[in-house]
């Protein structure tokens, strides 16, 4: 296929617009002084509600949506569809416990979860050790953004054959990532949302209704679907998929969705933006826009079964599933409108992946360079660190784009969330109760998280023996069915933290100091005003929430 | 100010029960996977497995509405109530 030049040139018109739209905000509404981090990191807390809107909006449509999600439904069929289940039952989740920690964020200040560890549990370690996965977990989910980008760039022909040009759209999306965040923080992503809404939005709306219709209604695209399902993998000597869940496969089914939706707002980006919220309100936003991406994120990854009914990658070698959705757009579009889809897919990618290395970037600067290293580090010393560090959770992540098999790109963000799972018991146990003791969630933490990359680093990709991280999910001891790794090792973690609190308590281990008290975790604006001197919760704040 | 003495107000209410059981639904239709995982009954074209779980975002998102609408309704009657009784915060 020869290089599409009408799609690139329309692709590139809206990068370059957005780059430009990138660093004009960087001087946009500037702020007095611009070293300080609350200024890069968040956007100096001023955003009114209508970009919170777009922001917030935006943020769901990520390569999770348009390129992880369909590459697994179009692999391997019906399991790819646990992320629905995933994301409806990510909002009763919601519901439970985000305003119990919107409450206490406020009463005490905290804005990442490892404040609340430490002042709950009055535990550095504890503290540290929620900011240590929090950072380890964004990366390989920065990795997924990475690769959308790659999986863009690739179907426009951007790079060669050679080794260097294999590489190559890897590499210039790394590069415009990085640049992005390190000139503007967020105030980058914040006006670069107005021009990706509108495109995801666009795009979203033209794929589910048009490609149907092109190619022939569902009952057609679901029967081309079961046909290729149902033929053997010369890989693997079993069939490819199956079009529905068998008895095998229910259990990996239902923890894989489980597991991915109690992880969802453990991580640094959407915890942080909760927090840091105005008032309750962000609950209800959240409840507002979920369902109708959960909608959205069902029809789009039916788009893996259309891109097998269009013949997409169809007798192609070692097929690339990534590569399905942007060349299924490439056949059915219009050149200028396939371009309008991928810079919809490359900049959709780019706005959540620099909003996460920004937070793991604030997480470290705050939990562990400012707690642990440096308590007397200047504003500006601080703003150093934190871009320094997003620099190398971007580094961290071209490092997992790289080194682990990238037959479904979904895999990187399940390994973040076997290891974020881990921060569970502390964190949302800890809004309920005191009971576990501060050593003992130390210690099923640890647990957990050597469980779980020790079995996520013995899956072997499939037809791939001996490879490493290659799925997310295996044996679950003593049930002896499959299911997510990240699930199992939350249920020993969770063990370990029980059996070694009765333990601890019983031998009367100290026990830390807690700071909150049960009013915290109930108090609502209305019911006093915010502790004075406060400054982290001041005039509202985008709360961004990814997939 | 009521005479009352500082009484707790009950923790398990017929509201909040009906809460748990609107947020625990979703949970349970979209966990049990085999009550889902069949072909048949197809609706214009699309299996069961797929569009079953599809109403399901309509469903869940009516019924954490629900709940959320519920549980604030009544959270401001407690209120209303701690207040009557002499400002008891607890």
């Amino acid at each position: 296929m020869k290089t599409d030049w009408t799609a690139l040139s329309v692709f590139i018109l809206f990068f370059l617009l957005v780059t430009v739209i990138g660093f004009v905000a960087a001087r946009w509404r500037r702020p007095d002084n611009a070293e300080h981090l609350d200024e890069w990191g968040l956007g100096g807390r001023s955003f009114g509600t209508v970009i919170s809107w777009f922001l917030l909006g935006g943020d769901l449509y990520t390569a999770y949506t348009f390129i992880a999600v369909p590459a697994l439904i179009y692999g391997v069929g019906a399991q790819g569809f646990y992320a629905v289940p995933y994301t409806i039952i990510a909002w009763p989740l919601v519901f439970l416990f985000l305003p119990r920690l919107w409450s206490v964020a406020r009463s005490k200040g905290y804005v990442t979860l490892a404040d609340f560890a430490r002042g709950r549990y009055g535990s550095k370690s504890v503290a540290v050790a929620v900011a240590l996965t929090g950072i380890l977990a964004t990366m390989p989910y920065i990795a997924l953004q990475l690769v959308g980008i790659q999986a863009v760039l690739d179907t426009l022909h951007v790079g060669g054959g050679s080794s260097f040009g294999k590489d190559l759209p890897l590499l210039i999306a790394f590069a415009v990532l990085a640049a992005y965040t390190y000139s503007s923080g967020l105030r980058a992503p914040a006006l670069i949302a107005f021009v990706k809404d509108t495109l995801v939005y666009v795009v979203v709306l033209v794929a589910i209704i048009y490609i149907p219709i092109r190619l022939g209604g569902y009952g057609h695209i679901f029967h081309d679907a079961a046909t290729a399902m149902a033929r053997t993998n010369p890989a693997t000597g079993k069939p490819r998929g199956s079009m529905i869940p068998g008895p095998q496969a229910q259990w990996s089914y239902a923890t894989l969705a489980l597991g991915s939706a109690m992880a969802l707002f453990m991580y640094p980006h959407s915890a942080t933006g909760v927090m840091a919220a105005k008032n309750r309100l962000t609950v209800r936003r959240n409840l507002a826009v979920m369902p109708a991406y959960s909608l959205m994120l069902g029809l789009l990854s039916l788009l893996g079964f259309m891109a097998i009914s269009a013949g997409v990658g169809k007798g192609v070698k070692g097929y690339n599933s990534q590569l399905a959705i942007p060349q299924l757009f490439q056949q059915m579009f219009p050149s200028w409108f396939a371009g309008v889809a991928f810079a919809a897919i490359g900049i959709g990618a780019l706005v959540p992946a620099a909003i996460m290395s920004i937070a793991a970037a604030n997480l470290f600067t705050r939990n562990i360079y400012k707690d642990l290293l440096k308590p007397d580090a200047t504003p500006a010393q601080e703003t150093k660190v934190a871009k320094l560090v997003s620099l190398v959770v971007k580094l961290g992540a071209l490092g997992f784009v790289l080194g682990i098999d990238k037959q479904f790109s979904i895999n990187l963000q399940l390994l973040g969330g076997i290891w974020i799972l881990q921060t569970f018991p502390a964190i949302v146990g800890g809004l309920f109760t005191r009971w576990f003791h501060r050593w003992a969630l130390l210690a099923g933490w640890a647990a957990g998280m050597s469980y779980g990359t020790w079995k996520a680093y013995g899956v072997a990709a499939a037809g791939k023996p001996g490879s490493h991280f290659g799925g997310s999910a295996a044996n679950i001891p003593v049930i002896g069915q499959i299911g997510y790794i990240g699930v199992t090792a939350l249920a020993l973690n969770l063990a370990v933290a029980v059996v070694l609190t009765l333990v601890l308590k019983a031998v009367k281990s100290p026990e830390g100091v807690d700071e909150t008290v049960t009013a915290d975790y109930t108090a609502d604006v209305e019911d006093e005003t915010p502790i004075s001197g406060d400054p982290e919760h001041g005039p509202e704040v985008i709360a961004p929430v990814t997939t | 100010m009521s005479e009352l003495p500082e009484a707790k107000l009950p923790l398990v209410t017929p509201v909040r029960v009906i809460c748990a059981v609107l947020l625990a639904a979703p949970f349970v239709a979209l966990l049990w996977v085999g009550s889902y995982s069949t072909p048949t009954p197809a609706f214009v074209g699309i299996p069961f497995f797929y569009w079953y779980q599809l109403l399901w975002v309509v469903l869940s998102a009516l019924m954490t509405g629900g709940a959320y609408v519920l549980f604030t309704r009544e959270e401001k009657q407690r209120k209303a109530l701690r207040v009557a009784r002499g400002g008891d915060q607890a």
